[in-house]
């Protein structure tokens, strides 16, 4: 198992060094640099920035010199943001995006399989269909409409039930204040729920048709323990599969919901920097997330290898 | 003693040519029964048709500006304390710059139709091409080939796209290629997992022990088995690219204006909701209705092709 | 005799499907007495195992049950889960026929029999325990304290049937339901499974219900049999009734159709046409085909898989050899490897003086028309999106590109009124047939470019043996009428011998005997001949009842094991799983009786 897991990290290295130099290359062909502006600078003065961010080096030095710094850890100094190094930055935002984006993943799996176990219980009964009309909308109502709606109806118009003022507010993070995050995480969970509510139920279904838990039901079982113990584990297995583009989705939302809620998180900083040129901000926020990515998938092939004997012994 | 033939015996006795059901037809069959499907058919074939000769028939171009009605709501709107009201013609309202709003719907469909329709044939192309290579080649070489697609995959590849679309300065054209060339990846794992379960199947080896050649066996056996996932996948691909293109017009990366989308719309429509909402719901509304009706195909087809009691 | 245990009357068990409601048992009446083993047989879809099903409370979710079940007296159709949660897995058990999938594949087999019995007992944990070794030594499994702390997918087929037995009987039940518990084995290890059964019905005086679609194996168990037939039962009573003087037409078809090992013809049914001449068409020799596996763990080597590991023989015009053995034998891949669907890992074969090693493209085309296989699946073995039309069609369209649209169409027709197919069926597509309905679609797609040269992989293994029994003849009809030579691989003997000339036996890849199909059953000389032999079950009780057992113990071992091929010459072993182990040659004992060396 050990094993496995060194052997993925150090699989991990040229998939991320791909990613950096397939972007470094890509950005700097590109037309355009991050000092162009509307008032030209005298060339003088353009020469001496160009110089102190190695901009007048060749190409090919350039890409080096990053390297260089990167395998130190050192993402660089941003362009646009002055003052301010590409990680200190992400030390800035990242505890908010993690916060985000974690609680929303943890809703998203919890509401999701217990929905979607719910919905296999009662297969083809009225409660299935309703949870899977729910997901339906979940997985069809994009992040950026169910943003703005949502805002509309609880912000701007607010709601009112039995005198409580159910309003909540419009954005902001507020260092992350309880009635600053519901909205936000609410929208952010709310497709990956109905994504994992409808795999659970059917990998779900399938499995209770299976003849192992014929088999635990003529021991004698009760349902529940025949769903604890025999059915939930193996229901779960294409829940983990799914666990790596999840993420990769709610990483993608992130950058709406951040920008719709004018969150401080680290997503802004990459449409921001991406739109400004900012280079070595926009590397090193999508190192981030591409490590992000690669740690969590490996984490879920792990974990699948825990839950079914099956592959911890064929590895 | 049992009978051999009794079922098809009367069938027999009229000496004609029995003409069987084929699966697509059986499939066909029970996607007639779906009534969620068909609707969602109709419902496209409506929003379809509106987009591609629905701006011929409007009073307005969706690129004319009206000062005179900048921010109306339509005449109907039920909430009378709005500025202004667009009057006559102007169904949906109109825009910040006074532009009429159906007109401006409408174009978008056009314009996000086409790239979830281009965006999910790149991706066909591409995917079916790769997956039934791997597949049908096996081996060291599918392994090599899906590896790289694994590497593909770990990448949070609408960081990607955003990159390419900066870097290009939204090219109309690219970003159909660059979804397309993004959606793909899913489509290739698709096609070459049917491909391997089907190359295994006995009737492979009759075919090969028949005297059918490789050419013969891809096809005449193995596309016609793949392309029902295929058709399934493909359904599911357009709302995926259409969502993807409204994904980056949003973030202000994808069609320029005058040009417009969905995505731009919605926006737009975001940024004016509180004092008009109507340019949020008219679009939000029909993008939603469209994916929805591409899911509801999507599931019905799954359903119909792949019947078990789900 | 005394109260009985279970007494069923007017049990119905109907599903509603998409396709309107089917009426699985209808009417259905029996009662099963103290330590009574009552057999019940019939054919696939007969509603035998929904019967029991119903029985235990555990149809699947659109079938229902009325009537009328009673266990010493308490109802059991309408009561509630947890009533029969008390019976269920301690009175009443039961086993099923795919032992993979009925166990549960994150658990490992002791947790699962400690389950069984600490659902049932208030046994601690420890206690339940060393019950579950007790139960596990008792159904012979081998190094029961390491089974307990295996997964099922590392257990063997045989030993997966022998943690369900274990479990099903940990709690001391009165009733043990085994559904097809040996369907999915191979012979020898059926024969072992079912020597268990017996023993228990002895040792812990359970009653046991049989289901089988298997004569053979009804026969040597049961006190009592049921015939089933699409839901009704049509004929109950004491198993040499049943066998000797059947009253029902049904019961007479079906012991009809039993291919019986000892009686290698049936009464007035097609007979095996003799050979057409002496020359040898077919030559096979030292034919070996190994796959690479790579093995587990970090520095893994690929070890060669000897699936057919030096295998010689002849074939003449028009005759049939019969190729027999048990999973792992070879006997697939040897087919495959003739017909060159396979590569070859060493060895000649020769078809016709031609040597098919050197052989042109053009020639390959030739070779193809010549040389034909019908396959074991029937509905696999068709594409389902083409009609049997264009599946008979296929191999003259491309064998004989030269021929009419009309010409091909007519020889289709022919070809399906040979075979009993209603040529009117052309455009019809396989999922709308029956299992030997397809399987004569398969026969007629091979016969239809008129080959030399047959080969049936387990032709008639997946069908029902009323149906079995039309395609045997059907196939013996086809070769009188064409002379065509042929090799029928089963693994079930019986069969083998009504169907072949001569038999040859497969043993890890490796020929252990092969002889003439009287004195292969009469003068068989290897010891796992002998064992094949005697575990294949007779429909016949008096003769179960009487037969000597000779016994292989434990399961098959794997073709992986260079020294498994010596089991039976223990003496030449080299007790070292990488060396270069001795062959075991094959000896003529008399003339055309060849048999493997052994100790």
């Amino acid at each position: 198992m050990l094993s496995y897991a060194i052997r993925r990290l150090l699989g991990a290295i040229p998939t991320l060094f791909i990613i950096v130099t397939v972007t470094f290359f890509m950005m700097r062909i590109a037309p355009g640099g991050p000092f162009d502006s509307q008032r030209r600078l005298p060339p003088e003065i353009e020469h001496n920035i160009e110089a102190a961010y190695d901009l007048d080096k060749p190409l090919y030095q350039q890409y080096f010199i990053y390297l260089g710094k990167l395998a130190h850890g050192d993402l660089g100094p941003s362009f646009k943001n002055k003052d301010f190094t590409v990680t200190e930055l992400i030390a800035d935002g990242l505890p908010v995006s993690a916060e985000l984006g974690a609680l929303a993943m943890s809703i998203a799996i919890v509401f999701g399989m217990a929905l979607g176990t719910f919905a296999a219980l009662n297969q083809n009964k009225f409660a299935d269909h309703g949870v899977m009309s729910v997901a339906m909308v979940g997985i069809t109502i994009p992040t950026f409409v169910m943003a703005p709606i949502l805002t509309l109806i609880f912000g701007v118009y607010g709601v009112e039930i039995f005198g409580y003022d159910l309003s909540l507010p419009v954005g902001g993070w507020n260092g992350g204040a309880l009635r600053n995050l519901i909205l936000p995480v609410a929208v952010l969970s709310l497709g990956p729920i109905a994504v994992i509510a409808r795999l659970t139920r059917g990998s779900m279904i399938e499995v209770l048709h299976s003849n192992y838990v014929r088999t635990a039901r003529a021991k004698g079982l009760s349902n529940t323990m025949v769903v604890m113990r025999h059915a939930l584990r193996a229901a779960v297995l294409p829940l983990i599969s799914y666990l790596g583009p999840a993420i990769a989705g709610i990483l993608t939302g992130s950058l709406i919901i951040e920008q719709i809620f004018g969150i401080p998180g680290i997503g802004r900083y990459f449409v921001q920097g991406a739109l400004n040129r900012d280079y070595t901000l926009v590397m090193g926020v999508l190192i981030y997330y591409a490590t992000f990515v690669i740690l969590l998938n490996l984490l879920a092939d792990i974990l699948y290898a825990a839950l079914d004997p099956r592959v911890r012994y064929a590895k | 003693m049992s009978v051999p033939f009794s079922a098809a015996d009367t069938e027999a006795a009229m000496g004609d040519i029995v003409q069987g059901r084929s699966l697509w037809d059986d499939a066909l069959r029970r996607l007639m029964r779906n009534r969620a499907a068909v609707i969602s058919v109709v419902i496209l074939f409506v929003i379809a048709v509106a987009a591609v000769i629905g701006p011929y028939f409007l009073a307005y171009d969706y690129s004319f500006q009206d000062y005179t009605v900048v921010s109306c709501a339509p005449d109907w709107w039920p909430d009378t304390t709005v500025m202004c009201n667009a009057g006559g013609t102007h169904w949906f309202g109109t825009d910040s710059i006074g532009r009429d709003l159906v007109a401006r719907t409408l174009y978008g469909a056009r314009v996000s139709l086409a790239v979830g329709l281009i965006a999910t044939l790149v991706s066909l192309v591409i995917g079916v091409a790769y997956g039934a290579i791997a597949g049908y080649v096996g081996g060291r070489i599918d392994e090599l080939m899906m590896r790289f697609v694994d590497v593909l995959y770990s990448i949070p590849y609408i960081f990607l796209v955003i990159i390419l679309m900066v870097i290009f300065n939204r090219n109309f054209f690219l970003l159909f290629v660059a979804i397309g060339a993004v959606e793909w990846l899913t489509m290739a794992r698709i096609v070459r997992g049917q491909t391997l379960s089907i190359k295994q199947k006995e009737f492979i080896e009759a075919a090969r022990a028949g005297g059918v050649g490789a050419f013969g066996i891809i096809t005449r056996h193995i596309i016609p088995n793949v392309f029902g996932p295929v058709v399934v996948y493909v359904t599911l691909t357009v709302p995926a690219s259409i969502l993807a293109e409204s994904f980056l017009s949003f973030l202000g990366l994808g069609i320029q204006e005058p040009l417009t989308s969905w995505g731009v719309l919605i926006s737009d429509g975001a940024n004016q909701m509180e004092t008009a909402p109507w340019m949020l719901l008219f679009p939000a509304a029909f993008m939603t209705v469209t994916l929805f009706c591409f899911n509801f195909i999507g599931d019905g087809l799954r359903d119909a092709l792949d019947p078990k009691d789900r | 005799m005394s109260s009985p245990i279970l007494e069923v009357s007017n049990l119905n068990v109907r599903f509603s499907t998409p396709d309107g409601e089917v009426h699985a048992v209808k009417d259905a009446s029996f009662t099963i007495g103290e330590s009574e083993c009552l057999g019940v047989v019939g054919e696939s879809g007969s509603g035998k195992s929904q019967m029991f099903l119903a029985t235990m409370g555990i149809l699947s979710g659109n079938g229902k049950a009325s009537g009328s079940v009673k266990y010493r007296g308490q109802e059991l159709i309408g009561a509630t889960d947890r009533q029969l949660n008390k019976l269920r897995g301690s009175k009443i058990t039961m086993i099923f026929q795919d032992p993979l999938t009925c166990l549960t594949p994150h658990m490992t087999a002791g947790a699962q029999i400690v389950e069984a019995l600490q659902v049932h007992t208030k046994l601690p944990r420890d206690e339940a325990e060393k019950r579950a070794l007790e139960m596990l030594e008792l159904v012979r499994i081998p190094e029961a304290k390491r089974r307990m702390r295996q997964y099922p997918h590392e257990l063997s087929g045989g030993m997966r049937q022998r943690v369900m037995i274990a479990m099903a009987t940990a709690c001391g039940p009165d009733l043990l339901i085994a559904d097809e518990p040996t369907t999915a084995l191979d012979v020898t290890v059926q024969a072992q499974i079912l020597e268990i059964m017996r023993d228990l019905k002895v040792e812990l005086k359970t009653a046991i219900v049989l289901i089988s679609h298997d004569m053979g194996v009804i026969a040597g168990v049961s006190d009592r049999v049921a015939v089933m037939r699409r839901g009704e039962i049509v004929e109950t009573g004491p198993v040499d009734d049943i066998f000797y003087k059947p009253r029902h037409d049904y019961t007479k078809m079906l012991l009809d159709s039993m291919p019986r090992l000892d009686r290698p013809d049936r009464d007035g049914e097609a007979r095996l046409p003799p050979p057409k001449s002496d020359q040898t068409v077919l030559e096979v020799r030292d034919l070996k085909v190994h796959f690479p596996v790579r093995g587990t763990g970090f520095f893994a080597k690929t070890k060669p898989l000897r699936a057919v590991d030096g295998v010689s023989f002849d074939l003449r015009e028009g005759e049939t050899l019969g190729i027999v053995g048990e999973s792992g034998c070879g006997k697939s891949t040897l087919a495959r490897a003739v017909l060159k669907l396979l590569p070859k890992t060493d060895g000649t074969v020769v078809w016709m003086t031609r040597d098919l090693n050197a052989i042109s493209d053009s020639d390959q085309r030739r070779l193809r028309k010549e040389l034909q296989i019908v396959f074991q699946d029937p509905l696999a073995s068709l594409d389902p999106r083409r009609t049997i039309g264009e599946s008979i069609a296929e191999p003259l369209r491309t064998l004989q590109p030269g021929l009419s649209r009309d010409a091909v169409r007519a020889k289709v027709r022919a070809t399906m009124e040979q075979v009993g197919l209603d040529p009117a069926w052309l455009n019809r597509y396989p999922h709308e047939f029956s299992g030997g309905q397809n399987q004569r679609v398969g026969i007629a797609r091979a016969m239809i470019v008129e080959p030399k040269l047959v080969i049936c992989d387990e032709a008639v293994s997946a069908l029902d043996v009323s149906i079995q029994s039309q395609i045997v003849d059907l196939i013996l009809k086809l070769q009188t009428e064409f002379g065509m030579s042929m090799l029928f691989i089963s693994h079930d003997l019986s069969v083998v011998r009504q169907i072949s000339h001569r038999v040859m036996v497969l043993y890890l890849g490796r020929i252990v005997e092969l002889a003439d199909r009287e004195t292969i059953y009469k003068d068989a000389r290897h010891p796992y001949t002998k064992a094949l032999i005697s575990a294949v079950p007779v429909p016949d009780p008096k003769f179960e009842r009487s037969k000597t057992h000779v016994k292989l113990t434990g399961d098959l071992p794997s073709p992986l094991d260079t020294r498994a091929q010596l089991n039976f010459l223990k003496s030449k072993l080299i007790d070292d799983p990488d060396a270069e182990q001795y062959r075991p040659a094959l000896i003529e004992v008399t003339p055309g009786h060849y048999v493997a060396e052994h100790d």
